[in-house]
């Protein structure tokens, strides 16, 4: 019991005051940002992360981390009582949410959703705790092949899972040139800087964070017209234990959603996607699948609980490979890097102490997670009455700060209001921004892969099938890239073969 | 997200016109891509790849699927005839993106304490028409707060301009 051994060290490092006041404090920032529209997870954790340069990396991640989890948990405050998702992976959560807080039941949708998210995350974090170790101790063995084969793997993954596969791909190029931008970490060659000496130093993912998910959301809202009208909601320690007697009975459903949570976190589906399949999943097999969409407590657990899983369980390629699961993800193993940590499966032999306190902080964060949203619900949908015109510029401040504070550059702000521009471009035209934020992030590594294999294999491609374990994920890579192809032959295929049997008969 | 129903005679750029202009742009960033590699070596050195090698296929990849949405834009069979954006849903987004400019432009001249004060206060003032000394709690107390955790708590030093020059920072 290997792993049990250092999850109590793991404790001991995260039981301290300081790390436990940092867990509270990214808890609360983290409800905050959820909360607000235009600062989400991956641009909120970004904008923080430059003033934990000087913190020790444990604190750092146990803090930035915290902030992830407030704000998968604050997702179901605005959905519920404001109909308004906060965090697009609780678009699902607002179908029932919204019209039990009609119904004057917003106190049980949310205490349902809360409690969802939890069990849902803790099935994560014990999925973290068993499987991580493992996965790390077998990608020890890999070389440059294998782990270039990974990244293919991640990236084929996200093009076989997106609606338009061509934008997918466009945005994942993207974010590849953009990580090209500056010195070359091979040869120390200038790419792409024509002659403009301050891109020496390349375009920072965090700028590009800000810029896209940060002013484009903002931009996006202003089009919409913001005008918050809400439900109130009261939750009292009568309604909480009300509602948590009913939940044992949807036992089933919050197993299902937390399988398809880990499973659409490891694989980067996405809490997004995975909070859809929950909810539609859940009703395909609910006893009562006609009521869904009139207010059914089901109907919230189900998506909250998957899209937590989902958020949780992306930590796990990013501590075990040094892949992150979702663009949050991205960003914190952006934040590795910054404090001098090596991402890859050496993190588990090297910096023990790092990863083991991240994943004991998981559990106590989200048991210090619950209580506080259950708490101070009221106090958070406080903020969205403030008016949006005081909210939105303090968001654009703050946003523009997160960009200097990377690399003390005025030029970095400019780059953020291109970054916003674009951002707003792109969502508008349906371009999804995860995959550019991933391959920015990893483009230096997964290049370096690239460049190692074919040192090694003087150019050819056959090294990528050289033995069955490369060839398998380079396989299994292809085959999830053409797979909307293959989808789409399939269905053609059954459709012809159907339209025979019908003129046959 | 837009109103499909609008009509496109209501002013305004088509959805699909939107499109295609956007993929235009992204084969742009693709053509330099190419072109700014090759030039600086994208084949096969001694020692293995040059350093434009994996830049400038992604490039390629880059213009290819760029191209694919850009015929498919304009020859598709989901022509989408709805208006990317209409004028009335466009003004409130410059009426951001202007001031944003503005401010970003000032910070170099006031640091971005005061750039940012005047920022909140015009924004409050035109998008809201709140009371003056709501405005002046706000867009004071904001930056007071910023200025607390940045220069005296964390010690990240932000620009500063002559105002703060006066106080000794």
């Amino acid at each position: 019991m290997n792993e049990l051994d250092a999850l109590f060290h793991g404790f001991a490092i995260a039981l301290t005051w300081y790390n436990i006041g940092m867990m509270v404090i990214g808890i609360v920032l983290g409800i905050i940002i959820g909360v607000l529209p235009g600062l989400g997870g991956p641009n909120g954790v970004a904008i923080l992360l430059p003033l934990t340069f000087t913190m020790q990396p444990t604190s750092a991640i146990i803090m930035l981390s915290c902030i992830y989890w407030g704000s998968l948990f604050a997702g179901a405050i605005t959905s519920v009582l404001f109909n308004i998702p906060g965090e697009t992976h609780s678009v699902a959560t607002t179908f029932d949410g919204y019209p039990l807080a009609q119904q004057g039941r917003a106190g049980e949708a949310l205490t349902a959703s809360f409690t969802g998210s939890f069990f849902g995350a803790l099935v994560a974090v014990l999925l973290i705790t068993f499987l991580a170790p493992l996965v790390a101790k077998f990608a020890l063995k890999f070389g440059p092949p294998e782990f270039f084969a990974v990244f293919l793997l991640t990236f084929c993954s996200f093009v076989g899972t997106g609606k338009d596969p061509f934008k997918t791909i466009i945005s994942m190029m993207l974010g590849f040139g953009l990580a090209a931008v500056g010195m070359d970490t091979v040869s120390g060659e200038l790419r792409m800087t024509f002659g403009w000496s301050e891109l020496l130093r390349g375009i920072d993912f965090l700028i590009v964070v800000i810029g896209l998910f940060g002013l484009g959301e903002i931009l996006l809202s202003m089009e919409d017209g913001l005008a918050f009208e809400g439900k109130s909601a009261k939750i009292n320690t009568r309604v909480v234990l009300e509602t948590w007697k009913k939940l044992p009975k949807y036992w089933l459903t919050l197993i299902r959603s937390a399988a398809i949570g880990c499973w659409m976190g490891i694989t980067p589906g996405g809490a997004t996607a995975a909070s859809f399949m929950g909810y539609g999943i859940a009703k395909r097999f609910s006893p009562n699948r006609d009521k869904f969409g009139t207010g059914q407590l089901e109907g919230v657990i189900a998506p909250e609980t998957a899209a937590h899983a989902s958020g949780t369980a992306a930590l796990l390629p990013m501590l075990a490979l040094g892949i992150p699961g979702s663009a949050t993800a991205a960003v914190l193993l952006g934040g590795l890097m910054v404090w001098g940590l090596q991402p890859g499966p050496l993190l588990f032999v090297e910096q023990k102490d790092f990863v083991w306190g991240l994943i004991a902080s998981m559990y106590l964060s989200n048991i210090a997670g619950l209580i506080i949203v259950l708490s101070t619900v009221p106090l958070f949908a406080a903020i969205l009455r403030i008016p949006f015109a005081i909210i939105a510029p303090v968001i654009i401040v703050v946003c523009a700060i997160g960009a200097y504070t990377v690399h003390s550059a005025m030029l970095d702000i400019w780059f953020m209001l291109l970054f916003g521009i674009a951002g707003y471009v792109l969502k508008k035209l349906d371009y999804p921004l995860a995959p550019l934020v991933l391959s920015l992030v990893l483009g230096d590594r997964a290049e370096a892969a690239f460049r190692q294999t074919m040192m090694g294999s003087k150019g050819g491609l056959g090294v990528f099938w050289s033995n069955g374990l490369v060839g398998t994920i380079t396989t299994l890579a292809l085959l999830m890239l053409f797979w909307p192809l293959l989808a789409f032959a399939w269905r053609k295929l059954r459709r012809s073969l159907g339209g025979d049997a019908d003129s046959a008969a | 997200m837009e109103q499909k129903q609008d009509s496109p005679a209501g002013g305004g750029l088509s959805h699909s016109a939107a499109e295609a202009i956007a993929s235009l742009a992204i084969i742009a960033i693709g053509v330099v891509m190419i072109v700014s590699n090759y030039k600086i070596g994208a084949g096969w050195a001694s020692d293995g790849p040059q350093s434009g090698y994996f830049p400038l296929r992604i490039g390629v990849i880059l213009c290819f699927a760029s191209l694919v949405v850009l015929l498919k834009s304009l020859f598709g069979k989901q022509h989408e005839q709805g208006v990317f954006v209409t004028w009335q849903r466009l003004k409130p987004v410059l009426l951001v993106l202007l001031p944003t400019a503005m401010f970003v432009l000032a910070i170099k001249f006031l640091g971005i304490y005061v750039a940012a004060a005047l920022f909140i206060a015009a924004f409050m003032r035109v998008m809201d028409k709140s009371i003056w000394w709501k405005i002046l709690l706000v867009s004071i107390g904001v930056n007071a707060l910023l200025f607390w955790m940045f220069e005296i708590q964390f010690k990240v030093p932000l620009p500063k301009g002559p105002l703060e020059a006066l106080f000794g920072y």
